[in-house]
Order: C-alpha cells, then sequence, then structure tokens
C-alpha cells in the first residue's frame, strides 16, 4: 500500500494532518468571537484607495457550519479512505483496485460475446460483421505498429495481405505465430558460399528466380553455389515455410529488392522477430485476430 | 396596525462616501464580545402585484415553459434537444455537434457575458431581477408558500404561535409541493441527457441508472433548499454576479431609486393633510417597501449591495401613493444623474445612447453576427488526417513508393454521407483504398488510405501534398495538409 521503507514518515504525515485539522477547528472557535465596540457595525477603520473602507460587518452563521461540515468530512474520510500515512482505510479502496474491479467487470460483459466468437471457426469469423470490427480494434492496437493500419507491412515487417507467408497462412499456422512469435535467422552465409565474386554470383542467381533483372553470366556461374542455400530455401528457391526460410522466387522482398540487399543478406545474415502476443491477449481475442488476419488474404 | 419592526441591521451604501476617517467608537462605548458570525434572519416578503411584478411572472411562464418543455419535443426520430454525454453528440434542433464544436459554447457564453454587460450598464440588475434562475424559482416557491401558509403577517403569525393541526397542515402541503417541484426539475434537467421519455420510462420500472439517480435528486434537492430556504443568501453570499454587476454600473444606469428630495422628510398622516402647505415629503413610513423586498432591505437608504433591482418596492409604493392621491414614481427606475438633475423621462432615454451602451451593443452584435454566420456555413462534415503510426513510407515490388494515411471523416449531418477523396502535390500521385468511404449518420470513422507515387516523380525526401475530400452530394470540399515521404 504505501511506498515508505520505515513507520517514521507514516507517522509524521498521519500527525501533522491531524494536528492540521484540529489547528482549523481551533481557529474557527477563537475567530467566531470577537471584542467589538458598540453595536458593532462599524468601519475597522482600515481604508484603502482613499475611500476603500472596511466595514466590520458579521458573516451568515451557516458559513461557520460549512466549515464545521467540511471537517467533519475530512475525519470521515480519512477514516474510510487511504490518506493518513500507511493506514489503507476502512473501505480498503485502491486505485489499482478499481482499475481491477472495472477490468473484470468489462471481461465479464465481453465474455458471452467472446465465447460465442470461440465457437465460430476463424474462416467464420472473418466474414462476421461483428467479429471483423473487434478484430479490427485488436489489430490496430496490437498489430499495427509493426505491420501498418493496411495491414501490408514495410521493410522488415511483413506484408498480411498479399498471400505471401513466411511460416505458413493456414490458420492454425497463422494462430500459432499470433501466439507463440517467431524467430526468423538467416546465417551469415559469405564463407559457406565462397569468395566476394562467389557472392555476387549467388545473388544475380537469385535474381534470376524471380525474373527479377539479372547479370545472366553471373547467374549461371552462381546456380551451384546456390547448394549451400537449398537447404533452407530449397533446391528452387521456394522457400520451406517448416522453417521460415522465405520464397525467393516469387518477387517479394522482405528486407528489400535488388543485388545489394541480397548481398547484405548473405554477408551480414539477420535476426527477425514477431515477438510473441499469448502474455498479452487472451486466447479467445487471438482466435478472433486469426480470423481477421487471415481474411486479408481470403478475402 | 402598524407592522413589527424588523430588527435593525447594517446597510452598506454603494455610493462612494468622502468621509475617511475611521470611525472610532462611541466615548464611553465598552468593548462586548460577541459572535462574529450572525445568525440567519428569515425574510417574509409580502406579495406584490404590479407591473414589475407582472414582467417578472412573464419571465418566470417564458423561462419555464422553455426548460420544463424543450425536452419533450421532436426533431425527427429525437428528442430535439438532447446532449449525449455518453456518445459526445450534441442536438440542438436541426444542428448536431460534436466536442470538436467546442468554440460554439464558448461563443455563447461571451456572448451571454457581454449580453449581460449591456444590460446591466442600461437597466441594472435585470438579469438578478427577471431572469435568474435563483429569483424564478424562488418566485415559484413563494408562490406555493403563500397559498399555503398564507401572506407575509399571517405566515409570521402562524409561524411565531404554537403547532397546531391546522399549521402542520399547511406546513406538509408546503413541503409536498415544493419537494414536487424540485424533483420535476431535477427530473427534467437529466432529460436534456438522457432522452426524456426513456428517462420517464426508467423511473415507472425503477431502473435508473447511478449517475441519473444522483443528478435527479442533486438538482432537485438544490432547486428545494435554493429556493426554499437559502434564497437571498445566494444572492448575498455567494452569486459572485451580484459582486461585480455594480461595477458596470454608471450615473446613467438605471436603477431602483428612491426619490429623495420628494420623500423626506417621511412620517405617517392623515389622508386629509395637503402635502403642500405640510413640512412632510410624500413618504408616509408605511414600511410597505420594507416588507415586499425580497432581501430585506430598506430601498430609503439609497442603492445596497443586496438589491437585485426586482422593483417589488416600486409596484407597492405606486399602489400607496395611488391611494394617497400623490403622483406615483416614489420609488422608481431612474438613474443617478436624473434623480440629481430632475431629468424626465425623455433625457433619461436620450442618456441610454451613451458610449459604453454603443460599444457593447456593437460587440454583441458583431460576435452574435459570427456564431451565426459560422454554424450556417458549417461544412456537413469534419476531417482529420494522419500518418501511419509505423511506416513511414515503402517501396513496392515495381518501384512504386507508397505512404500509408488514415483519414478520419466525422459526419455532423443525420444522412448517411460518402465522401470521394483526391490528392494533389506530387505528379501521378493517387489514392488507393479498399473501403468503401461512407460514414453513417452522426458517426465519426477511420478509413486507412494508400497513396501510391510511380517511380522517379520524387526526390528522396520530403514532399508537401494536400488532401481534397468532397462529400459527394454536397458541394462541399474540405483541404487537408500532409507530406509525401520519398525513402532514400
Amino acid at each position: 500500500m504505501s511506498d515508505f521503507t520505515g513507520g517514521f514518515w507514516s507517522i509524521y504525515i498521519s500527525a501533522i494532518t491531524l494536528i492540521g485539522i484540529a489547528a482549523c477547528m481551533l481557529l474557527l472557535w477563537r475567530t467566531g468571537k470577537g471584542r467589538v465596540h458598540g453595536s458593532g457595525n462599524e468601519s475597522t477603520g482600515h481604508v484603502w484607495d482613499v475611500d476603500l473602507r472596511e466595514m466590520n460587518n458579521p458573516l451568515p452563521r451557516w458559513w461557520v457550519w460549512m466549515f464545521v461540515i467540511s471537517v467533519v468530512f475530512s475525519l470521515a474520510y480519512l477514516v474510510l479512505y487511504p490518506g493518513l500515512g500507511s493506514f489503507a482505510g476502512q473501505l480498503a479502496w485502491s486505485s489499482s483496485g478499481q482499475y481491477e474491479d472495472e477490468v473484470a467487470k468489462a471481461q465479464a460483459a465481453e465474455a458471452p460475446l467472446y465465447a460465442k466468437f470461440s465457437a465460430m471457426t476463424p474462416e467464420q469469423l472473418s466474414r462476421d460483421p461483428q467479429a471483423k470490427q473487434i478484430g479490427e480494434r485488436l489489430f490496430m492496437n496490437n498489430c499495427a505498429q509493426c505491420h501498418g493500419s493496411d495491414a501490408r507491412g514495410s521493410k522488415g515487417f511483413p506484408n498480411l495481405t498479399d498471400g505471401d507467408w513466411l511460416y505458413g497462412g493456414t490458420t492454425d499456422k497463422i494462430k500459432e505465430t499470433i501466439t507463440l512469435g517467431r524467430i526468423g535467422q538467416m546465417p551469415p552465409m559469405a564463407a559457406a558460399v565462397g569468395t566476394a565474386d562467389d557472392v555476387k554470383n549467388v545473388a544475380n542467381y537469385v535474381l534470376s528466380l524471380s525474373g527479377s533483372p539479372h547479370d545472366s553470366l553471373r547467374a549461371a556461374l552462381g546456380k551451384p553455389k546456390f547448394s549451400t542455400c537449398a537447404a533452407c530455401h530449397g533446391a528452387h528457391g521456394a522457400g520451406t515455410q517448416a522453417l521460415g526460410a522465405p520464397n525467393l522466387s516469387d518477387n517479394i522482398w522482405l528486407h528489400g529488392y535488388g543485388e545489394n540487399a541480397i548481398l547484405a543478406m548473405v554477408n551480414q545474415g539477420k535476426v527477425n522477430q514477431m515477438p510473441a502476443q499469448a502474455g498479452k491477449l487472451t486466447e479467445a481475442q487471438i482466435h478472433v485476430l486469426t480470423g481477421y488476419v487471415w481474411g486479408f488474404s481470403n478475402k | 396596525m402598524k407592522p413589527p419592526e424588523r430588527p435593525a441591521r447594517p446597510v452598506i451604501p454603494i455610493a462612494v462616501s468622502t468621509d475617511t476617517s475611521p470611525i472610532a467608537p462611541p466615548p464611553g462605548a465598552s468593548a462586548e464580545l460577541v459572535s462574529l458570525y450572525a445568525a440567519h434572519q428569515k425574510i417574509y416578503p409580502r406579495s406584490v402585484s404590479g407591473l414589475f411584478s407582472r414582467l417578472r411572472w412573464y419571465m418566470v411562464f417564458f423561462t419555464q415553459l422553455l426548460f420544463y418543455g424543450l425536452p419533450w419535443l421532436h426533431w425527427g426520430e429525437r428528442q430535439a434537444v438532447l446532449f449525449d454525454l455518453a456518445a459526445r453528440r450534441f442536438y440542438i434542433f436541426k444542428l448536431l455537434l460534436y466536442p470538436q464544436d467546442f468554440i460554439y459554447l464558448a461563443g455563447l457564453l461571451v456572448i451571454c457575458a457581454l449580453s449581460l454587460f449591456l444590460f446591466t450598464a442600461v437597466a441594472g440588475r435585470l438579469w438578478c431581477g427577471y431572469a435568474c434562475p435563483q429569483t424564478v424559482y424562488t418566485e415559484i416557491f413563494m408562490w406555493i408558500e403563500r397559498q399555503t401558509e398564507g401572506d407575509r403577517s399571517a405566515h409570521m403569525r402562524r409561524d411565531q404561535g404554537p403547532w397546531t393541526m391546522e399549521k402542520l397542515a399547511r406546513k406538509t402541503a408546503k413541503q409536498v409541493l415544493w419537494i414536487a417541484v424540485g424533483w420535476w426539475t431535477g427530473f427534467t434537467f437529466v432529460g436534456y441527457f438522457t432522452p426524456i421519455h426513456v428517462l420517464a420510462g426508467e423511473i415507472a420500472q425503477f431502473s435508473l441508472g447511478s449517475w441519473e439517480v444522483f443528478w435527479v435528486f442533486f438538482y432537485g434537492f438544490a432547486t428545494y433548499g435554493n429556493a426554499g430556504y437559502m434564497r437571498e443568501q445566494v444572492c448575498k453570499h455567494m452569486c459572485p454576479y451580484a459582486r461585480f454587476q455594480s461595477a458596470m454600473f454608471d450615473k446613467d444606469t438605471l436603477i431602483v431609486s428612491y426619490d429623495a428630495a420628494r420623500g423626506e422628510p417621511r412620517g405617517a398622516r392623515s389622508k386629509k393633510l395637503d402635502l403642500a402647505s405640510s413640512e412632510l415629503g410624500a413618504c408616509v413610513d408605511c414600511s410597505l417597501c420594507v416588507q415586499v423586498c425580497p432581501t430585506g432591505i430598506d430601498i430609503r437608504n439609497g442603492l445596497q449591495y443586496e438589491c437585485i433591482g426586482c422593483g417589488a418596492c416600486a409596484d407597492v409604493c405606486d399602489e400607496v401613493m395611488d391611494k394617497m392621491h400623490y403622483p406615483r414614481g416614489l420609488v422608481k427606475y431612474s438613474t443617478e444623474n436624473a434623480m440629481h438633475n430632475q431629468w424626465g423621462a425623455a433625457e433619461i432615454a436620450h442618456h441610454v445612447f451613451r458610449p459604453r451602451v454603443m460599444l457593447y451593443t456593437t460587440v454583441v452584435w458583431t460576435i452574435i453576427a459570427m456564431v451565426g454566420i459560422s454554424l450556417l456555413a458549417r461544412a456537413p462534415f469534419k476531417v482529420d488526417v494522419e500518418r501511419d503510426r509505423k511506416s513511414l513510407a515503402r517501396e513496392l515490388a515495381d518501384g512504386v513508393i507508397e505512404n500509408v494515411f488514415r483519414l478520419q471523416i466525422m459526419n455532423v449531418t443525420e444522412a448517411e454521407l460518402r465522401v470521394h477523396v483526391q490528392v494533389d502535390g506530387l505528379p501521378g500521385l493517387k489514392v488507393v483504398t479498399d473501403e468503401d468511404l461512407t460514414v453513417a449518420p452522426a458517426q465519426s470513422r477511420w478509413f486507412v488510405l494508400r497513396l501510391q507515387l510511380p517511380p522517379g516523380q520524387a526526390t528522396p525526401g520530403s514532399h508537401p501534398i494536400h488532401f481534397e475530400i468532397d462529400g459527394q452530394d454536397d458541394t462541399t470540399v474540405l483541404k487537408e495538409k500532409a507530406v509525401f515521404l520519398v525513402p532514400h
């Protein structure tokens, strides 16, 4: 409850608070009566700005009761709510407790909705207008930071709408990706491929796989060297979804297009990560999100 | 019969005093210990009829018909005046306001403040005397009090007398009526925020939300307490207007004034007395002006800060003057200059048109015109364009540069809105979207737009562009600035 490390400061603050309230009452009592001459309605003799005189007029008595009510209120408040040092108050209220209550209330309210969604397949969810609206919110709040508001990604962050999947585009695979995250690794392969010239040849061969502009002589020389890459990317460069190795023949370039981007990848390798969402989102939310994401490429 | 005397009370003149010497205690006066807080003296205002009283009752009917009646009016399918706080939509007849339209509320408040300055400069505390809810509800509550407990003298006599069945019955009747009016007021107030038919249904089924219960009872209780018990205490000790309105007075402001030159020396006299040959002035010292005063002051002591300018004393004095066959207007609306210089009505009217009043009038009408024109020329939708949070720019496989934007369209009409978006600023730049750009009535919606630039059309860096959004059934075209980024 309290951030104090010792009991002293709690007592110190409580004492100041209570003495302050007592002092207010004392002040009120002491100033309630005064020694005045005659009728008590006269000027106090204080004059400002030539002719502005302070009159000794009584205040209405109900004002005093307002002060008294304030004091009673503050005492009642200090008994019920945290305010006196580390005393938690009789109601045991706390801001974090209130937050948790509201979260629990919200979850109880949406439970029937998510129960309905959980009973549906992701394919059904991708066509359900209500699920799509919830999916859109979840996506905007949790996914759009990397994949973009239109889910088309950007360099290093995959496009989710193009039907090209590193780890598979079935609903099960998508759900697995969201739940557990992915770590994609391309090791630096330059040493395994050979000389710098060999690497350049391989790069041109890779470009040729998708029919991109390339040097056909170098591509022909690079073809035998591609066997090193084929372990993951496959003999024809079509990729292996079980490993997350991208298809090199489809003209989709997650980390950049052209010879230089491929050279950098072969020379330096790359580690790319999709963070796991299991801790952030509930299973039912991930289920809805799976349907929403699957729907991008399966209209 | 002489009415009971009111206890002596201090008089605080507003007029500047030239006496600057501190007032010394009278010789021989001994200091005594007294409470510095005065107990509340209950005021029993006598009922009054006359021109100003009638005007006030017209204002009571006008303002209360408006207040109690408005929530029951319909506009199409909905309540005509509804402030939907949960959805943040504010409906006033045809008008639909968003929180983004807050400037109109500021405009309204400026108009109200300046109108108050204007009315106050011309005729003093007109607001306090005729239109303030405190006055209006007090008037209603005092009317109920008179119906149940009788007018001033009967009421005072009964209050001082012992408790009888009759007294109990009368007081109970008053309380029942007061609580009913207070509660209905609270109900009507909440009816501006929750559709009043829904609210009535919820009350019938005891299914009110906790905030609705709170506001119905809080507003109802405030009405009951302020109009039933606090009354002049609110004006004297709580209301800031009371204190600063007199700062807007000048010597040509119409205020309720007692004609001391004509009235003094006051005194009781026989009806047959010939005033011209008598030493007495026109004031018969009947003290009726004091008895009718809702704030319990004596207007014959001059203008005081408690005076809310209700004119009750002027009404009652005119009646007395009629009975005495004296000319009316011993207590009347007049100005300080007029009293001093013996001006007539024409002269007073002439002095209304002074620079201060003209200036207030000009400023008020200018702002009313500005707010009015701006409301009439309001676009049927509002637009906000934001760059996507993550991707600055992306290069598609064919070298096309793509930027992603989010476009928010707020439909301020109650019909479905369809917009068309164009973009300008770079050659070949075009908008691509899969979405149907329609917005439901009174809703706002985000759309994702992609802007595509063919390769080689712009140098790497940032380029200013602008969106042109037009409502397709409308001639309105809104422009929004943005930047298009081309990566290196």
